[in-house]
């Protein structure tokens, strides 16, 4: 009996002592092995660069020249006594370049995604792009930041590949692989395309870039994973060290154009100042309406009230404003906003777990990869499914996030042209499991990214658009359930973000790709 | 934005502490005695831990915990025993936006064996080994901390225990080892120190140092308890941000348990307090507990839940 029992004991204390593992879904990506190679990629229409060859590119050396030669022996060095994980830095990046670097921006948005601490007077501190490790640190990334971020690393690394696949065609340089076919092993899919320069040293060199000026304190991190993908390149047999050195030099080249682009486009004045936050309080109230004020304590100034006058990627501030910007939201005085409040008690009063589930699914919130993050993760899993090319890759994550972004601007343009208020100031009896953001209500932000989202997948993915609008309108109510959002924010919202996910299909259609 | 903080451990701690007969004391029901009774507590702090810097949080306010709970415990023989507790839990945040939360958290299960004993030193001495499963009966989401109803976690624990009386004193301590399994939550990927994209949680273990001693007597116990948390693993709290299901949550607390054998066959009272003196990822919280037990005889012997007392009877 004793012994019996002791043994009970020991064998559960074993049994609990098995495998914690966690599967990371991200490390069962296929390696990139495309269907279709996109060999034309060079005549695809880029978005800032005037043209392919804005940029100029060396010609390469001869692969017979003595300098070649002792390329190809640096890749049989990396290769002599290659270890696991070697082998595993090889699958890992061979998923592919801009799924990488996209995953690295999601990661590095997550790690920023949190508001500063208050100053003692009750003020609050704002991070400083020029001493980014200081507290507060720089950034905070927050679903504005988050969605610019998104757009530039994307729209930078399509540029960066038309380039890259214009200098391929017109150099045309076997791979490492082709040149010495029985000295050099792939441990990748084999390329069909010309090796010169690397696709995936030019997305490294433009993303590097990017990620420096929207991550500044991150800088060594972010050299690391760069060198990771450099050797990952020449173990893999895939290029030798000049179609990176060129394809880098190329990446980083382009960077520029889109850095200048950032650094004018009036992000950087989004988070305002007093008078401006003033001004919208009075306005709204000139307007006869209840402005929205901070429910934070202490009060917290609106979360980038200027960032609606940042400069979109796919249409111009007359547009936002005439075609795109929808009209006001019921009146604070009005039946109608009474009743969509009570709505959302009913719902946050009885909030059953399914809805509470759906909430905190689509939440996204504070460290996490905010919304556009999540709508670029089911992206990424469609596009890797689809085996695209590096270019169609990083031409669709553009589409994807130039048109999220615009939503976002569009989605603040908006919220602070009518700083409505959110229905936990009409009826404090309002809770949120989930917390509340800190700016106005309409239109709901939730709604107008994934419906802009939703409509450039359905464009790419013609047969899925049912579940990507499904998933969308998920997304929007999520944020009633979360007692957040009114009803009309979130319809509101998804009609918006319709209309500007539209204007990226559009780009679509005449960018050469299709 | 929300700014929460874990409240849950330390009332956890709190709850073990409840009544006399729990899985963390030297005492034993006598064979075929079933004592079981309800009991209520109420838990609370101000401020908490974000990882090592105190702070409290206008947007949370204080953050309550009420609970009821049923607990029982079985004498299979003398010298083991089956011990359970169900608790009910309600949460709350007296200030800022967040909705509390209310519902059936974990069972706990427990095998309590006195594998041990000996007269030594004018004083009895008892080597105990007590196992635990603690599993959850409600889909709660642990992912709204410092709100959720607890952790989601299923846990085994393996203790250990020496305790010592000589006349009405007597000692206790134990140390626990606390095996929790991974869990899930509502959403795919999370953050801790770096992205993870999977919807399960590595959990750290966790361990625990427990220390109690005072007066026991066939009317009344009363003790003062010292008790140490330890998560073995897990990340902090980062500045400004939210508790996370894997914190490396610590806490150091005291408390004093009271019980009374009414004058009422079979029936007796008990109360207790405990406060955190220091912690990490943890709410610096004090609360309270009061139950009361009633002893069921199918064996029809006598009753007293302080069998030490009445157990100078004859060994099996």
């Amino acid at each position: 009996m004793r012994k019996n029992l002791l043994y009970t004991l020991l064998a559960g204390i074993l049994l609990n002592g098995c495998s914690k593992s966690i599967d990371e879904q991200n490390m069962h990506y296929p390696m990139l092995n495309p269907t279709k190679p996109d060999a034309n990629a060079g005549t695809w229409k880029p978005i800032l660069l005037a043209a392919a060859n804005e940029f100029a590119c060396p010609a390469p050396i001869a692969t017979t020249s003595p300098d070649y030669v002792i390329q190809l022996n640096e890749i049989k060095s990396f290769q002599n006594g290659i270890s696991n994980e070697e082998r595993k830095l090889v699958e890992y990046w061979g998923a592919g370049a801009v799924l990488r670097w996209n995953e690295i921006m999601r990661e590095l948005v997550a790690l920023h995604n949190l508001p500063p601490y208050q100053n003692p007077d009750g003020t609050y501190p704002v991070p400083s792009a020029n001493n980014p490790l200081a507290y507060p640190t720089f950034p905070f990334a927050n679903p504005p930041y988050a969605a610019r971020a998104y757009a530039y690393l994307s729209a930078s690394q399509y540029d960066a590949l038309v380039a890259c696949y214009y200098y391929k065609q017109l150099y045309n340089r076997a791979a490492p692989f082709t040149v010495d076919p029985t000295g050099i092993q792939t441990l990748l899919p084999k390329s069909t395309l010309p090796s010169y320069p690397s696709e995936d040293a030019v997305v490294m060199g433009v993303s590097v870039e990017m990620l420096k000026l929207l991550f500044p304190g991150d800088q060594d991190y972010i050299n690391q994973r760069a060198e990771e993908h450099k050797r990952a390149r020449i173990i893999a047999g895939a290029n030798v060290r000049s179609d990176l050195d060129v394809g880098e030099a190329l990446g980083k080249l382009v960077a520029s154009k889109f850095i200048t682009r950032a650094r004018g486009d009036r992000a950087g004045a989004a988070v305002g100042n007093a008078t401006l936050w003033n001004k919208l309080k009075n306005d709204c109230i000139a307007r006869g309406e209840i402005p929205w004020i901070s429910q934070e304590s202490p009060e917290r100034p609106p979360m980038l009230p200027a960032f609606g006058a940042v400069r979109t990627f796919l249409f111009d501030s007359l547009t936002m404003v005439t075609a795109i910007r929808p009209g006001p939201p019921p009146s604070t005085g009005s039946a109608q906003l009474k009743a969509e409040t009570e709505e959302i008690y009913q719902i946050s009063k009885d909030l059953t777990r399914d809805q509470l589930r759906i909430a905190i699914f689509w939440a996204d919130g504070l460290r996490t990869y905010t919304p556009p993050g999540h709508w670029n993760y089911i992206a990424a899993n469609d596009f890797a499914n689809e085996r695209f090319s590096e270019p169609r890759w990083a031409r669709n994550m553009a589409l994807l996030n130039m048109a999220m972004m615009d939503a976002a601007v569009v989605c603040w343009d908006t919220k602070f042209t009518y700083f409505n208020p959110r229905p936990s100031q009409m009826d404090p009896r309002i809770k949120t499991p989930i917390g509340l953001p800190n700016f106005p209500s309409y239109i709901s932000g939730h709604s107008t990214f994934s419906a802009a989202a939703a409509t450039v997948l359905s464009y790419i993915f013609p047969s899925k658009a049912q579940q990507y609008n499904d998933w969308a309108r998920e997304a929007s109510v999520s944020r009633m359930y979360g007692g957040i959002h009114y009803r009309s924010d979130c319809e509101t919202g998804l009609v918006t973000g319709n209309k500007v996910g539209a204007y990226a299909v559009n780009r679509g259609h005449t960018d050469g790709a299709e | 934005m929300r700014k929460k903080i874990r409240f849950l451990l330390i009332f956890c701690i709190s709850l073990q502490t409840a009544i006399a007969q729990t899985d963390i004391d030297g005492l034993m029901m006598q064979k075929k005695f079933f004592c079981v009774g309800p009991t209520a507590g109420y838990s609370s702090f101000k401020n908490y831990w974000e990882g090592t810097l105190k702070r409290d949080n206008l947007n949370m306010g204080r953050v309550s915990t009420t609970n009821f709970m049923i607990m029982g415990n079985y004498g299979v023989t003398r010298r083991l025993n089956v011990l359970f507790g169900l608790p009910y839990i309600k949460t709350k945040a007296s200030a800022g936006q967040m909705a509390g939360q209310k519902g059936l958290q974990d069972l706990s299960l427990w095998l309590k064996w006195v594998g041990y004993e000996k007269h030594l030193f004018k004083g009895d001495l008892q080597l105990m080994l007590i196992g635990g499963y603690s599993t959850p009966v409600s889909n709660y989401s642990p992912d709204i901390l410092p709100l959720s109803l607890g952790l989601h976690s299923r846990t085994t624990t393996t203790r250990f225990m020496l305790d010592y009386q000589r006349g009405h004193w007597f000692g206790t301590v134990s140390y626990s080892y606390n095996f929790r399994d991974n869990v899930k939550l509502d959403r795919y990927t999370y953050y801790t120190t770096e992205m993870h994209y999977s919807n399960e949680v590595r959990m750290p273990d966790a361990s625990q140092w427990n220390f109690r001693a005072g007066y026991r007597s066939e009317v009344i116990i009363a003790e003062a308890i010292l008790n140490k948390w330890t998560t073995l693993g897990g990340f902090d709290i980062p500045r400004n941000g939210s508790p996370f299901v894997s914190n490396n949550m610590d806490a150091t607390s005291i408390g004093i348990n009271l019980k009374y054998e009414t004058p009422l066959d079979g029936l007796s009272v008990v109360a207790n307090g405990s406060t955190v003196l220091a912690g990490r990822n943890v709410g610096q919280s004090t609360g309270f507990n009061a139950g009361v037990f009633y002893i069921f005889d199918f064996g029809k012997k006598t009753k007293s839940t302080n069998e030490k007392d009445k157990g100078k009877q004859p060994k099996k």
